[in-house]
């Protein structure tokens, strides 16, 4: 098993020196003239203030060192500051993260607790009306965009009810209640789209396991369908699973960016469309290499998790 | 699930007997009868489709505009006396704030979807192919390096990395419509092919063992031309595949941004933009804005998944289970 953690780990260096690379790149490739608007944007266009600026933008030394510091700085907590707020990005990425990591578990949860159950009886009921109307609704699942549904719910019950979802944001810590309360909806709408692609991996995995001889001995040996599905077959079913689940977390960040500006969640996600708006990049730098390290080693997590699940991954 | 031998649509086309254009219809009715939600993803395709062919006489006319032809209105035509107007006869899904007719604009916005999207998915799925055939075939460092690079680049969340790379080529591309419309095309074809690289390099390398490539091998032929000769024509069922799954990405992709604010520029029409938060002031009195724009981008990614689905189970069983 170590020595898997090993290898595996020795295969995140060069894909984390060529995120860092990607991200570095970023800034570098802005056009100079659009540099000088977005000094514009912030300072009147003095000589000096347009010389600072590249200076924070990291623009005036030779690229080697560029990368040199900028590597450093994100080993050091220096991310850089931000040229809207002129705060350092560190401590705002520290005080958004919490926030956007408790949407994102949520709506993980979400989707596994509607997923799994559904794509389990979809495959016991292979082929019935049940099964389509599972598959069809998980197809749907998939395709509403995020941001309609948003939409909608922000939209209709205020129509209809007079509702409105709320939106003043509260610490768990502060009051658990009215947080949930905020978080739930943007968490439900986003766990919904994910438990489309959940719940049909799961029902293809159900319906070769309940192929395999050891289930027929199972049934065989007169056991319970309850026993048989729950403990026999869903138990290897889900391996393949947990591997989709933390393949998901790009599409939980992308989606993070569409609810938390609909719902004025103060994540990164909502950071980020703010820090594009006003073409704050040093904000959109830092925000690109958090989320890419983030799945980065969620995928870590997760080729680990199923080589500790399933002995024939780590000893091929 | 369904996977008993079905014969492939079109490939009826090379038997004897009917005629081509019998044989095609009699392959779609086929396809229609194992395939039903499949075929009803074709049907809202092709309906799509004819929208953006036929939504104005410019593309009959060869880029002469002129009079609208499926749409009831062009689709910037402003009728401020009628502004905000809920459904009715003259305005089946109703006007917006500036009075223009919500069909017309849905018509015309599958225009911009189809154009974009499909000129996304040709260049990712070019790139993907070039970049996945040749990995997968030659191997060894190369393979380690490219795919290395790939890992770093699909780390990137595709809607984050959207919205970073639209607005640095937006920079370059300057104020006009067209050019910046161009440059989503380029990031959004960039964004899609690293995925679809992987997917293709694993075809590759499933093909690149098979008997008939030691046996062109070992009759002298280059490299390049088992590439093209003998691998490509072997995971072109993947790339079709991928194709139709990718093109509703893009679209669900172009609404997101438009959404944003960040996508397609007006004067261009665009499903997102119509649905955008500009917008959420009115569509709070006035909720059909919010309906239609919607609708049509979920009927046009839900169409392509499932017709996605459908081909895969034809074309590609390997395939299966992958999203």
């Amino acid at each position: 098993m170590w020595s898997y953690i090993v290898r595996r780990v020795g295969l995140l260096v060069p894909t984390l020196a060529m995120v860092t690379v990607l991200v570095a790149l970023l800034v570098r490739l802005l056009p100079g003239d659009a540099v000088e608007i977005i000094i514009g944007q912030y300072t009147p266009l003095t000589h000096g203030d347009r010389e600072a600026v590249r200076r924070q933008l990291g623009l005036d030394k030779p690229w080697y060192e560029q990368y040199g510091e900028f590597v450093a700085g994100v080993f050091t907590g220096d991310w850089g500051t931000s040229l809207q707020s002129q705060q350092p990005i560190g401590r705002e990425l520290a005080r958004r993260l919490p926030v956007t990591f408790e949407l994102g578990l949520l709506a993980l949860i979400i989707s596994i607790v509607v997923a799994v159950p559904v794509g389990v009886i979809a495959a016991i009921r292979q082929d019935r009306w049940l099964d389509y109307l599972m598959r069809g609704t998980a197809i749907v699942f998939i395709a509403v965009p995020a941001f309609w549904l948003g939409t909608l719910v922000v939209v209709l019950p205020n129509v209809w009810w007079g509702w409105a979802p709320p939106i003043h944001y509260e610490s768990f810590f502060d009051d658990p209640l009215s947080n949930l309360y905020f978080v739930i909806i943007p968490a439900t709408i986003l766990g919904l789209g994910l438990s489309g692609s959940v719940m049909r991996l799961t029902r293809t995995q159900m319906l070769e396991v309940l192929r395999q001889d050891y289930i027929r001995t199972a049934w065989a040996k007169g056991l319970r369908e309850r026993v048989v599905i729950l403990r026999h077959a869903l138990r290897n079913a889900l391996i393949p699973v947990t591997t989709l689940i933390g393949l998901q977390v790009p599409l939980l960040v992308g989606g993070t960016v569409v609810l938390e500006t609909i719902f004025s969640v103060p994540g990164i996600g909502s950071y980020l469309v703010t820090a594009v708006n006003s073409r704050d990049y040093p904000v959109v730098q830092a925000v690109n290499l958090v989320v890419a390290l983030a799945v980065v080693l969620s995928n870590l997590l997760v080729d680990v998790l199923y080589a500790y699940l399933d002995p024939r991954i780590r000893y091929a | 699930m369904s996977d008993t031998a079905i014969a492939v649509p079109g490939r009826v086309e090379a038997l004897p007997g009917p005629g081509p254009w019998l044989g095609a219809l009699k392959g779609l009715w086929r396809f229609a009868r194992h395939k039903p939600l499949g075929a009803a993803g074709l049907v809202i395709i092709v309906a799509m489709v004819v929208c953006a062919v036929f939504a104005d006489n410019q593309l009959v006319t060869l880029f002469r505009r002129d009079d609208p032809l499926l749409a009831p209105y062009y689709y910037d035509d402003q009728d401020i006396a009628n502004r905000l107007r809920p459904p009715s006869p003259s305005h089946l899904f109703g006007t917006d704030r500036l009075g223009r007719d919500m069909l017309s604009q849905v018509i015309y916005g599958a225009r911009t979807s189809l154009l974009i999207g499909l000129s996304a998915v040709a260049i990712s799925m070019g790139l993907a192919t070039l970049v996945g055939t040749v990995s997968g075939y030659i191997g060894g460092r190369l393979d380690l390096l490219v795919q290395r690079l790939v890992d770093a680049w699909i780390s990137f969340p595709a809607i984050v990395i959207l919205l970073t790379g639209v607005q640095v080529a937006k920079e370059y591309a300057g104020p006009s419509p067209t050019t910046q419309s161009a440059a989503i095309v380029a990031v959004l074809g960039l964004v899609l092919a690293a995925g679809a690289s992987r997917v293709i390099r694993g075809a590759t390398l499933a093909v690149k063992n098979n008997v008939f490539v030691e046996a062109a091998r070992a009759v002298g032929a280059s490299d390049m031309r088992i590439i093209f000769r003998h691998i490509l024509p072997n995971v072109m069922p993947v790339v079709i595949v991928l194709a139709t799954l990718q093109l509703g990405a893009a679209i669900l992709a172009v609404g997101t941004i438009g959404f944003l604010g960040f996508g397609v520029p007006a004067p261009f029409p665009d499903w997102g933009r119509m649905l955008s938060t500009e917008g959420l002031l009115f569509m709070r009195a006035h909720p059909w804005l919010a309906v239609w724009p919607g609708l049509a981008i979920f009927l046009a990614v839900w169409g392509l998944n499932v017709l996605g689905d459908a081909l895969r189970d034809l074309l590609d069983p390997r395939l299966r289970g992958l999203r």
